[in-house]
């Protein structure tokens, strides 16, 4: 059905149980009893609800397990109180932040105070569209939805210049303007990184990437080159999300805070979420264009191993992967110290920029001598 | 144009540092002026914890106030009743017995080593690394528990008297000393493997926070700080007081003047105490661990001064006698107050990150500057 | 040659990172050097250290009595008047009149733990006990009386 922004492509080869034939089937029972008009409304609002569900989800694990994580590199216990294994913590402290007076400072301006969290939020769900969840799950397959990941992912530093201004601090003001010039930069070698992959598989679209890479994923058929620009773009994202050790805007041994040092209650729960869910979506590209998205691990011609692999379902592909690559970002942040805003620059411009240029260069000689698998 | 560095205009950007704020440690107050990212100054404002213990001591008899000194470094706690102790006995002129002494220098060391340890990791945290705070607090524990057994307390000991020692070892101490140094010796690579070695570290500090041999000397600056500097001051040395020329160890000095060098000189010093420690535990000389003193001690007329080195550089005690059974006057010349005040030299024209990171290799504890 | 330094830059820092990731990485994995002690859970094996100073007691035996002469040694020795001794004065069955305790009042609030006390008392009447969870509602909770009621001075003490 051209024009209809969901996609629900059901695949007849899955013999078990997968998204894919949840979404087709409620896809083909709408139709059969609404007109395409209410179908399309009607699959908007499931879309949204699940999207809003999955990011509750998103943030109570993502939380839980950097907590985890951290306790446990810090030969701590962590979270251990509340419920079985501490599972309950995440609901514990979202219950805290509801009930929590949201307070707006008397110097602020309230309106673009109040409308930051909201614009942060905003940007993480709207990146939520292009990802392939699973084999054919997918909100919204457009054809270039790794140039809308780069551009909408940008609009986040709007959402953190507001509320750096707004709240009428000097201590967010600066947490925001250094965010400023981190993400301006870092963007840069992110989109580099991301176009060798473009460049290698000649498209723009989520699937195709996804489908060219069913006989390898990219960082194994691409040699150095795309091993490179994945380190490079896991660097970038860390710096892109303001995640240790490129937490400038917050630094709270320098900025308390950073821009968030005025927000209290939910509303600083938004930008704590929006921050784990952006961390979440910028480890769902990196697993979708590096580590095959939803495809299974295949090695060559070894069709049991093959076969085994194809028996696990494909989100739990793309969950895993995704997973892995969140725990590498949670590594860094529990092992290494904060760079100094000067050396943020210089680390960008210096080193990650003109590496990832090279490296660009070098993988489009790849492509066209075709080197690569 | 050019800027001049050091005055506040109009349109320079102010900012409190304190006197709550994660990076003071304390209740340090710093009101920095900013060009951008740039110091242009730093001005500490104290007297937030400021609890005059000088005065109270002159209320105590000399018995009683060398228990309110480990209120002041309190992450120096032996150090600083040693050096009060010491003084009191010079003015009395008692003669310590020599098991006494050399107890007391593993004590001394002891504190030294979970010093640095808590430094260590508060100031990984500064920079922005939290794992290392844990790490150090695992092996600084075990010091505590050491200290536990023997002294009853884990921070604020008062284990020393004036004539020596206010109890007997616990029979377990040697034994629990020897654990700890097998432990840390191992534990301390592993330090290097998370901050010392990390580029990111490295860069952090390497260069940042320049104090020159001469100004660490006209700042009055001492210890570790103007060790850094490679400046000698190193008061075990200099002046030994109880055992400390007896034993072999080395004056750290670095000539870095930067904050790397600073923060070399106390991972080093750490290794330097172990060694201290290693060539006392096993000598430690039967005797008594008191002398015999009046049961009422009066220091006669005149005016007492002695010095010790603890974690954080000289600490002074000035004692001024009328004859009575409490001090007329009592003067402590703390490290921690002319460290500080090298402070707005060293941050000057460099960024607001780093000023943290200089508070971190300066090892600000703030009851020690505010007594 | 510049090209050279930049690589060895570029690899030797990004090895220090490995480096410190591999410290972290055994210890995420090794869950048995994880030192958390579960205060409230473990309060039946937790064992202080025989010397802990909690707080003064002042110590009774089976018959109800105590070695406190009410000689204020104590009260004196301590920095910040922590002890409060009132005497009161026995008759002994000599018809001879003599000083003993009232009340040993002690100030929890206020003292320091600072031993002295102990050291100074001649008999060896007080002690340090090793109890730690001192918090009260009532401040006035803190302000204890430390000879038991009907608590008479052990015989032989002087
Ligand atoms: S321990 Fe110290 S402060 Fe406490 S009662 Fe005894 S002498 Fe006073
Ligand atoms: S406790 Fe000891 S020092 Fe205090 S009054 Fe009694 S006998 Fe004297």
């Amino acid at each position: 059905m051209p024009g209809l922004p969901l996609s629900w492509r059901g695949n007849e080869g899955e013999v078990m149980w997968s998204l894919t034939n949840i979404s087709s089937a409620i896809h083909d029972w709408l139709n059969q009893t609404f007109n395409p008009t209410w179908v399309m409304v009607i699959e908007m609002v499931i879309a949204g609800i699940a999207v809003i569900g999955l990011f509750a989800v998103l943030g109570l694990v993502l939380v839980l397990m950097e907590r985890r994580v951290a306790a446990w590199m810090q030969i701590r216990l962590g979270p251990n109180r509340v419920g079985p294994f501490g599972l309950m913590q995440s609901l514990a402290d979202t219950l805290k932040l509801l009930v929590k007076e949201g307070m707006t400072p008397d110097g602020a301006d309230k309106f673009l105070f109040n409308l930051a969290p909201f614009i942060a939020m905003m940007v993480a769900m709207l990146l939520m569209a292009p990802i392939a969840f699973a084999k054919g799950f997918q909100l919204w397959d457009m054809n270039i939805g790794v140039l809308y990941v780069t551009a909408i992912s940008s609009i986040m530093v709007i959402s953190i210049l507001m509320a750096g201004w707004a709240s009428n601090n000097k201590y967010s003001l600066m947490g925001a303007m250094r965010s400023g010039a981190q993400i301006v930069s870092y963007e840069l070698s992110a989109g580099l990184s991301i176009l060798t992959i473009v460049v290698l598989t000649g498209s723009l679209n989520i699937t195709d990437i996804i489908n060219a890479q069913a006989d390898g994923w990219w960082i194994f058929k691409g040699h150095i080159p795309v091993i490179i620009s994945f380190v490079i773009f896991i660097i970038a994202v860390t710096a892109e999300t303001n995640r240790a050790p490129f937490d400038l805007a917050e630094a709270e041994s320098e900025l308390t805070a950073g821009f968030h040092t005025e927000y209290s209650g939910m509303k600083f729960a938004l930008f704590f979420l929006a921050e784990y869910i952006n961390v979440f979506i910028v480890c769902a590209i990196g697993a979708t264009l590096f580590l095959g998205g939803w495809m299974p691990f295949h090695i060559g011609n070894w069709e049991a191993f093959n076969h085994v692999m194809d028996y696990i379902p494909s989100s739990v592909w793309f969950f895993g992967k995704t997973f892995f690559l969140i725990f590498v970002i949670m590594w860094f942040r529990w092992t290494f110290p904060r760079l100094r805003i000067d050396q943020l620059l210089t680390l960008e411009w210096k080193y990650l920029l003109p590496i990832s240029m090279f490296n660009l260069l070098l993988v489009t000689a790849l492509a066209i001598l075709g080197w690569h698998f | 144009m050019f800027e001049e560095i050091g005055t506040t205009t109009e349109g320079d950007l102010i900012i409190n540092v304190g006197p709550q704020h994660p990076a003071t440690h304390g209740v340090l107050h710093l009101v920095i002026t900013l060009n951008g990212e740039t110091i242009k100054k730093v001005e500490p404002h104290l007297g937030y914890i400021h609890r005059s213990i000088e005065k109270m001591c002159e209320s105590l008899t000399y018995r009683q106030f060398i228990y309110v000194t480990s209120r002041m470094d309190y992450l120096s706690a032996h150090i600083n009743n040693h050096a009060c102790a010491l003084t009191v006995e010079k003015g009395m002129q008692i003669e310590v017995p020599e098991r006494a002494q050399v107890i007391r220098v593993i004590m001394d060391e002891l504190t030294r080593i979970a010093s640095h340890e808590l430094w260590w990791g508060a100031m990984a945290m500064d920079i922005g690394a939290f794992t290392p705070f844990f790490h150090a607090f695992r092996e600084r524990e075990k010091i505590n528990e050491i200290m536990e057994e023997t002294c009853g307390a884990r921070l604020t000991m008062n284990y020393y008297v004036p004539g020596g020692l206010m109890a007997e070892l616990h029979p377990d101490f040697q034994k629990k000393v020897k654990e700890f140094i097998v432990l840390f010796k191992r534990k301390i690579d592993e330090y290097d493997e998370l901050v010392t070695g990390n580029i990111i570290f490295i860069n952090r500090m390497k260069g940042v926070g320049i104090l020159s041999k001469e100004d660490a000397i006209s700042y009055g600056c001492s210890g570790p700080a103007a060790r850094g500097s490679g400046v000698n001051c190193d008061i075990r040395k200099l002046y030994p007081y109880a055992v400390y020329d007896k034993v072999q160890f080395d004056e750290i000095l670095e000539t870095g003047c930067d904050s790397l060098a600073r923060y070399m000189i106390r991972i080093r010093e750490m290794k330097q105490s172990i060694r201290i420690i290693e060539q006392l535990i096993d000598n430690i000389p039967e005797g008594d661990f008191q002398a015999k003193t009046k049961a009422v001690l009066k220091l006669p007329k005149g005016e007492f001064y002695t010095r010790v080195e603890t974690a954080r550089g000289e600490l002074g005690v000035y004692i001024m006698s009328e004859g009575a059974t409490t001090p007329y006057r009592i003067k402590f010349r703390s490290p921690g107050f002319s460290n500080l005040s090298a402070l707005d030299h060293m941050a000057r024209g460099s960024k607001l990150g780093d000023l943290v990171a200089m508070m971190g290799t300066l090892d600000l504890v703030i009851p020690d500057i505010d007594r | 040659m510049f090209i050279v330094k930049y690589i060895k830059e570029v690899f030797g820092g990004l090895k220090s990172l490995l480096v410190g990731m591999r410290r972290t990485g055994y210890y995420f994995t090794h869950h048995k050097e994880i030192i958390t002690e579960q205060y409230p859970d473990n309060r039946d094996t937790l064992v202080m250290a025989d010397r802990f100073k909690g707080e003064v007691i002042l110590l009774h035996d089976e018959n109800n009595e105590h070695a406190c002469t009410g000689c204020t040694a104590c009260e004196l020795a301590c920095p910040n008047a922590t002890i409060k001794i009132v005497t009161k004065f026995d008759i002994t069955p000599e018809g001879k009149k003599k000083k003993a305790i009232d009340k040993f009042v002690y100030h929890l609030e206020l003292c320091t733990m600072c031993n002295l006390c102990i050291v100074a008392c001649p008999t060896d009447a007080i002690k340090m006990a090793q109890t730690f969870e001192h918090s009260v509602f009532n401040r006035a909770d803190l302000t204890k009386i430390l000879n038991k009621p009907d608590s008479k001075i052990r015989e032989g003490i002087e």
